[in-house]
């Protein structure tokens, strides 16, 4: 198998043996982003210069014998993430030159642990989107069929991963923008807790809901690069002081005794039968492993979306209010004076999408709507998390299905914002209560495209969610099926 | 019902400091509505006695030492700005 196609554990195990090194690595790696990033359009900008001193600079740290987690590793990074020198754009024409004095805290963590950064990847608009279509930059494909979209916002991260233009990648997740791609591309992604992974130089869409984790080809990939980015960042206030475990130390404890909540209300109209199917079976798989199946209810999840239609354009309008075109980002060259300066950057600078979330929110926040919106919304959002701190009680992990339905055809669902926001209605609930998700590959529909099972925990509970998701790998042994199905379906050779 | 006139989307646009042309108004209204119409569902949520929940961070204030540490140096913090003179930011004249 080529060296881009492993995961990298895989790769490690044959840098540790001296059968590979970094710059083979990451040459594979720029080989296949050289045949196939036409095709998919994953990145928006690609760091090679830059990757291929990191790549000799891991080279000559494993000839000392210093090897770090992430050592030689090739990972891409969603371009919502503050790099230092290299633009950080947010798929937006706003930020289209913007260039970061600075390094997100998980990147620093991801140099420090001798990752090589391969590019940057696209993404909806300030991630506000389902499908990658709104990024200024243009659309992502999904690598498992170049006519439909790859999930969003993390499209470009989740395409990268899958096409193997990369051997990994972090995201960020404010409404299932890490998993329903990550789905959509038959890879794995992980929210985080909120809190659990620091948000300093993640450019904010909802502040509340927002959180950066991993897009990796299987769930040991996803417990090495939470061992790197989780963690306590004095810069940043909302992040958490719990201890971190050892990830990697729940990958092999299978789901004996492990009580699985299935939620009935995520199994209902809606989600296409497929979906259902393969769902269903994947429990059955759980089951037949030794999992005790624990039928639960959350009796709020019909309100997520609507909640979520309100709280997360009320925090993104004034997040993006900074957009003034005075300190960094586009300026429209024809303002009359500073208020007209400030409109004609701001009309100019954002898309479609973005303008909308913006008016929803500045809208539900004004004075006369901010009670019935606003207040009711956050009342209901605490009705959702007491329903889950409720099902916890009663089970160690909730399943579900990722995303309802498999990746739809591109423009499909661009000029009816509801539908496309009704793709995010399995993922949201999380962001909402700020527990943690993951979601692994749990077979393909008939016309090939892959499906997501998603795992739910409470605050802080990662382990398990690493510990179910890489039960359900090795017992339905995805890992083979979806290399075979690669090798004999994947439209880039 | 229309929840929001073509006017009052006009007039939240102003507030966000944003302008639509005539095409986007139209089309914005009517999408605002869809999505304002959906939210509607909220209101048969028994929310009584429900502190509102704003955030999922569970800790107070997070507090810090109060010590300098270095910041950016002026040249590196206007490299960004679309137009800067000396140590400064420029706009357009704001006092006439």
């Amino acid at each position: 198998m080529e060296l881009h196609a492993l995961t990298i554990h895989e790769l490690q195990d044959k840098l540790r043996a001296g059968e590979t090194t970094a710059a083979d690595i990451l040459a594979s790696v720029c080989r296949r982003i050289d045949a196939v990033e036409d095709k998919v359009h994953a990145y928006i900008t690609l760091t090679r210069e830059a990757a291929e001193l990191q790549a000799a600079a891991a080279d000559a740290a494993i000839r000392r014998g210093e090897m770090e987690a992430l050592t030689g590793m090739p990972i891409a990074l969603k371009d919502i993430l503050c790099t230092r020198g290299v633009p950080t754009t947010c798929g937006s024409r706003i930020l289209a030159d913007f260039v970061p004095p600075y390094d997100a805290t998980v990147v620093e963590k991801l140099r420090a642990a001798g990752a090589v950064l391969v590019g940057k990847t696209n993404l909806d608009e300030f991630a506000m989107g389902s499908s990658t279509e709104t990024s200024y930059f243009g659309a992502t494909r999904n690598p498992w069929d170049l006519d439909r979209i790859p999930g969003g916002s993390s499209g470009g991260s989740a395409a990268a991963v899958a096409a193997d233009e990369c051997v990994a990648a972090l995201g960020s997740d404010t409404g299932g923008s890490i998993r329903q791609p990550a789905a959509l591309c038959g890879v794995v992604g992980m929210k985080p807790t909120y809190g659990r992974v620091s948000r300093f130089g993640l450019v904010a869409f909802a502040s509340s809901l927002d959180q950066v984790g991993p897009l990796t080809k299987d769930v040991e990939d996803a417990a090495i690069l939470m061992n790197v980015i989780a963690g306590h960042d004095p810069r940043e206030a909302t992040s958490a002081t719990v201890e971190v475990p050892d990830y990697r130390s729940f990958l092999n404890r299978g789901v004996a005794g492990l009580r699985i909540g299935v939620p009935r209300e995520y199994f209902l109209a809606g989600i296409d039968p497929e979906v259902r199917v393969a769902v269903e079976a994947a429990l059955g798989v759980l089951e037949a492993g030794g999992a005790r199946l624990v039928e639960i209810s959350l009796p709020h999840t019909e309100y997520c979306l609507a909640v979520y239609c309100i709280v997360a354009p009320a925090e993104a309008c004034s997040n993006l209010a900074r957009y003034d075109g005075v300190r960094y980002g586009f300026r429209a060259p024809e303002g009359r004076d500073l208020l007209d300066m400030y409109k004609q950057s701001r009309s100019a600078g954002f898309g479609a999408e973005v303008k909308r979330r913006i008016v929803i929110g500045t809208y539900v926040l004004s004075s006369g709507y901010y009670e019935a919106y606003y207040k009711q919304a956050s009342r209901v959002r605490a009705l959702i998390r007491r329903d889950f701190d409720q099902a916890f009680t009663r089970c160690d992990v909730i399943a579900t299905p990722t995303s309802p339905t498999a990746a739809f055809r591109i423009g499909e669902r661009i000029d009816d914002p509801l539908k496309m926001y009704l793709s995010d209605i399995l993922t949201i609930s999380a962001n909402l209560a700020g527990i943690p998700g993951i979601t692994v590959p749990c077979g393909f529909t008939a016309g090939g495209l892959p499906m997501g099972l998603q795992f739910l925990a409470g605050a802080f509970q990662e382990g398990l969610l690493i510990q179910a998701g890489a039960a359900y790998e090795t017992l339905a042994a995805t890992g083979p099926l979806i290399a075979r199905r690669k090798r004999e379906r994947m439209p880039l050779d | 019902m229309a929840r929001i006139t073509r006017e009052e989307v006009a007039h939240v646009a102003h507030l966000a400091r944003l302008t639509f042309r005539e095409e986007e108004l139209d089309k914005f209204t009517s999408q605002l509505n869809d999505i304002l119409l959906y939210m509607d569902k909220l209101n048969s949520a028994d929310t009584a006695g429900v502190a509102p929940m704003t955030h999922a961070a569970v800790r107070g204030n997070a507090f810090r030492e109060d010590v300098t540490t270095p910041s950016l140096a002026p040249g590196e913090s206007l490299a960004n700005a679309p137009d800067s003179r000396g140590e400064f930011f420029r706009v357009p004249k704001v006092i006439e």
